[in-house]
């Protein structure tokens, strides 16, 4: 395999508290060394652009085994490399459910067929993602799974989530939860609070993500296990995460840029593709979770990308069903309204989405430049300014509620294994 | 021209002028809206296409007598006899529906904003007739016309929404309409029914009943839903009743002149006992003769404006008015 020099970019490597201006040779599909006047079999001019770690998302729907009209593995890695991603993990809530270690195998076949980005397939926690037994996590494990998760509903049996965090912790893996108590949310399609009411939609209330994020984070402690708190939304669950990590516990969370960037103001016009759960909330709670970010209480932000075809979300809000994709503006959406605004450092934000979301799933060092580390790489021009066009997408889930949106700070180069997976 | 909306999806956004104009043009109905053939031609040669995707017999009857008076044809649409069923969606049953010579949508629907997705699809106008738990307009007007006829005035009168606030489009439209025209709204109900989000909209909320009722003018009586007990929102329509029902010893403390009203249909002896609804202070059957007034004003008004509009593109993109 050849060698690529990204020459003369400005290098940010949070991991190893980089930001120089210098050069980058990856060769044999691996970091080969950082420094000046380097060269290689093919070199790209970086001059003026950030050169960082390939980013690196968690929280993915990729919906295969699944409906081919959503997204496929195929279609979400060319996703992901187009807006920058050079690993994704994949939710297991497809249909069927990837729950054995032949499905965890089918995953990443079907990524190497791709041949885009780096797949890693989550397991579910529950046989059938029904709630009710443990699936086979530690076949799962052998297989390749990283992480175990029912994303998509909490576990709404304590004993059970109790036994996964025991069984997990015996693996290394962390369980990821959606954190939202079921009985609370039923029926639920909104954040609950004045604009829920106006609009008449039935709330999900805050409480609800708070209770279900407690009695995680007490169960994890309870058995010593480690747990990531998914898409994270109310100020009080990152104020409960934040004092569970200085009491020393083994816990990570995750935000949206959704959650991150947007309100339940948004929703004055009854349209589906601001429709996710859990919901968009108030100002306070967005702030709650751009301060989360800055100050490390959350550690990655994770898209929670959930296409559905276009003709599932065209409904009345009631009807369509939860989910946004993410892929394709996470950064720019992070860059612009996080980074350009001041509320977040540029170096913060690669790390939450390179070395943060590695640590938490195990992967480092993946999500660094470190030598040896794999040669993935995502080079970005933060001044380039456009336009958020779901016609565009990669993905058949045109379904965001960016729309429209001018963004300045987009990837112009994604790098995978050494070699260029995109090009802007 | 104080109107010129095309649609009429909610009274929140409405001003004080544009309310009046609906309530006087109502007022201008009024003596045609009882004729069966009054003669007017406002509507004819239009196809009024009444979409009730979630059943009602009062509301569906009271726009497809507005629109026959205003000389339309109405075509009727239910759920029952529809392709939603089929797994058909909204856009699609009303584009199909605007294809066969649909001109103006009358939209009832269980979601919250169903009324608005039509609008977005068809050319003509659309009057909500109520979105889930979102607003119920004609109602509100109704209910705003028929106090302002008896009462001669709204401002500065005190009126009381008693029942089921949290699921309930009449009371959402009613108090928007109300505050907007200067009337003080005190919503009454039980704590799970009437969510304090409610104090941040700019009215009154209490469960205490008999200590508000004296200080009414009004008092609009919500249905309740049999279903909520199942739900936990109260442990039973008895003792709802004795709570938060209106019965003759209550009313006997109230103000002499109050008024009772009701958007129906009752539920005699859990929200109101019979004496109350039929007695001399209900004017629960002039509400629904009002409702046809209204719903002719609202359709008059929105189908002018509609046409204005469509009018206006229509020279801008000639180019301009000809000249002579």
């Amino acid at each position: 395999m050849g060698s690529l020099a990204i020459r003369g970019g400005r290098v940010i490597d949070p991991a190893q508290k980089l930001d120089r201006v210098c050069d980058l040779l990856l060769a044999d599909g691996v970091v080969a060394e950082i420094g000046e006047g380097l060269s290689g079999d093919e070199e790209f001019d970086a001059r003026g652009l950030v050169v960082s770690p390939g980013l690196i998302d968690l929280h993915v729907h990729l919906r295969e085994p699944g409906l081919a009209s959503e997204e496929t593995i195929a279609t979400g890695s060319a996703a992901a490399v187009a807006g920058g991603f050079t690993t994704v993990l994949a939710m297991p809530n497809t249909d069927p459910p990837i729950d054995n270690p032949a499905a965890v195998a089918y995953v990443y076949l079907q990524a190497a067929r791709a041949d885009l980005a780096n797949v890693f397939p989550a397991g579910c926690v529950s046989k059938g993602r029904a709630g009710k037994e443990l699936a086979e996590m530690a076949e799962m494990d052998h297989a390749g799974a990283v992480a175990f998760t029912d994303d998509g509903d909490w576990i709404a049996s304590s004993r059970l989530m109790r036994r996964a965090l025991e069984y997990a912790r015996g693996l290394g893996r962390p369980i990821l939860c959606h954190c939202e108590e079921t009985d609370l949310v039923a029926g639920g399609v909104a954040n609950e609070g004045v604009q829920s009411v106006r609009l008449g939609l039935v709330g999900r209330p805050a409480a609800a993500e708070e209770i279900a994020v407690y009695r995680d984070l007490r169960l994890a402690e309870a058995v010593g296990a480690r747990v990531h708190i998914g898409h994270v939304s109310t100020a009080g669950a990152v104020e409960l995460v934040r004092a569970a990590k200085s009491r020393g516990l083994a816990v990570t969370c995750e935000a949206t840029p959704h959650h991150l960037a947007l309100t339940d103001a948004a929703l004055e016009g009854y349209d589906p593709a601001f429709k996710m759960n859990p919901p968009l909330r108030t100002e306070e709670d967005r702030q709650a979770l751009v301060a989360g970010v800055a100050d490390g209480t959350i550690d990655a932000i994770a898209t929670d990308h959930a296409p559905h075809a276009p003709e599932e979300k065209e409904q009345e809000f009631a009807a369509a069903p939860p989910g946004v994709v993410g892929l394709e503006t996470a950064l720019g959406v992070v860059l612009d309204r996080l980074v350009g605004t001041g509320a977040l450092d540029l170096g913060t934000a690669i790390q939450r989405l390179t070395s943060g979301p590695a640590s938490v799933l195990g992967l480092l060092p993946r999500g660094t430049l470190c030598p040896g580390a794999p040669a993935d790489v995502t080079v970005i021009d933060p001044g380039r300014s456009w336009r958020v066009e779901p016609a565009e997408f990669r993905s058949p889930g045109k379904c965001t509620p960016f729309a429209g949106w001018e963004l300045k700070g987009r990837a112009v180069l994604t790098v995978v294994a050494g070699r260029v997976k995109f090009r802007l | 021209m104080t109107w010129t909306r095309m649609h009429l999806l909610g009274l929140e956004d409405l001003s004080r002028e544009e309310l009046t104009a609906l309530l006087d043009e109502a007022a201008r109905m009024k003596p045609v809206a009882a004729r069966e053939k009054p003669g007017l031609k406002d509507l004819a040669g239009t196809i009024v296409v009444n979409c009730f995707f979630e059943p009602s017999t009062r509301t569906a009857n009271s726009f497809q007598a507005a629109a026959r008076r205003l000389g339309a044809e109405v075509v009727s649409f239910s759920p029952g006899t529809s392709a939603l069923k089929k797994g058909e969606s909204l856009a699609d049953t009303v584009l199909n529906l605007e294809a066969i010579g649909g001109d103006v949508w009358v939209v009832r629907h269980t979601a919250s904003g169903a009324p608005g997705l039509v609008a977005r699809h068809v050319r003509g106008s659309v009057v909500n007739a109520g979105d889930g738990q979102h607003e119920h307009p004609t109602q509100g007007l109704l209910d705003i016309f028929t106090i302002r006829e008896r009462l001669g005035r709204v401002e500065g009168l005190t009126v009381g929404i008693l029942g089921d606030i949290r699921h309930s489009r009449v009371a959402r439209s009613n108090l928007w309409g109300l505050k907007a025209l200067g009337a003080r709204v005190v919503l009454i109900g039980p704590p799970t029914l009437l969510p304090p989000e409610f104090a941040a909209m700019g009215v009154e909320a209490t469960g205490d009943l008999d200590g508000v009722l004296p200080e009414l003018d009004v008092v609009n009586v919500l249905r309740l839903q049999l279903e909520r007990m199942q739900d936990a929102y109260l442990p039973s329509a008895r003792e709802y009743a004795r709570v938060w029902g209106l019965n003759s010893e209550r009313l006997g403390r109230g103000k002499p002149n109050l008024l009772v009203m009701h958007p129906g249909p009752t539920n005699r002896g859990v929200e109101i006992t019979p004496e109350v609804a039929d007695g001399d202070r209900s004017v629960i059957l002039a509400q629904v003769t009002n409702g046809v007034a209204v719903r002719m004003a609202v359709l008059r008004l929105c189908v002018a404006a509609g046409r204005a509009a469509a009018e206006a593109e229509g020279v801008a993109a000639a180019g301009g008015p000809a000249r002579g």
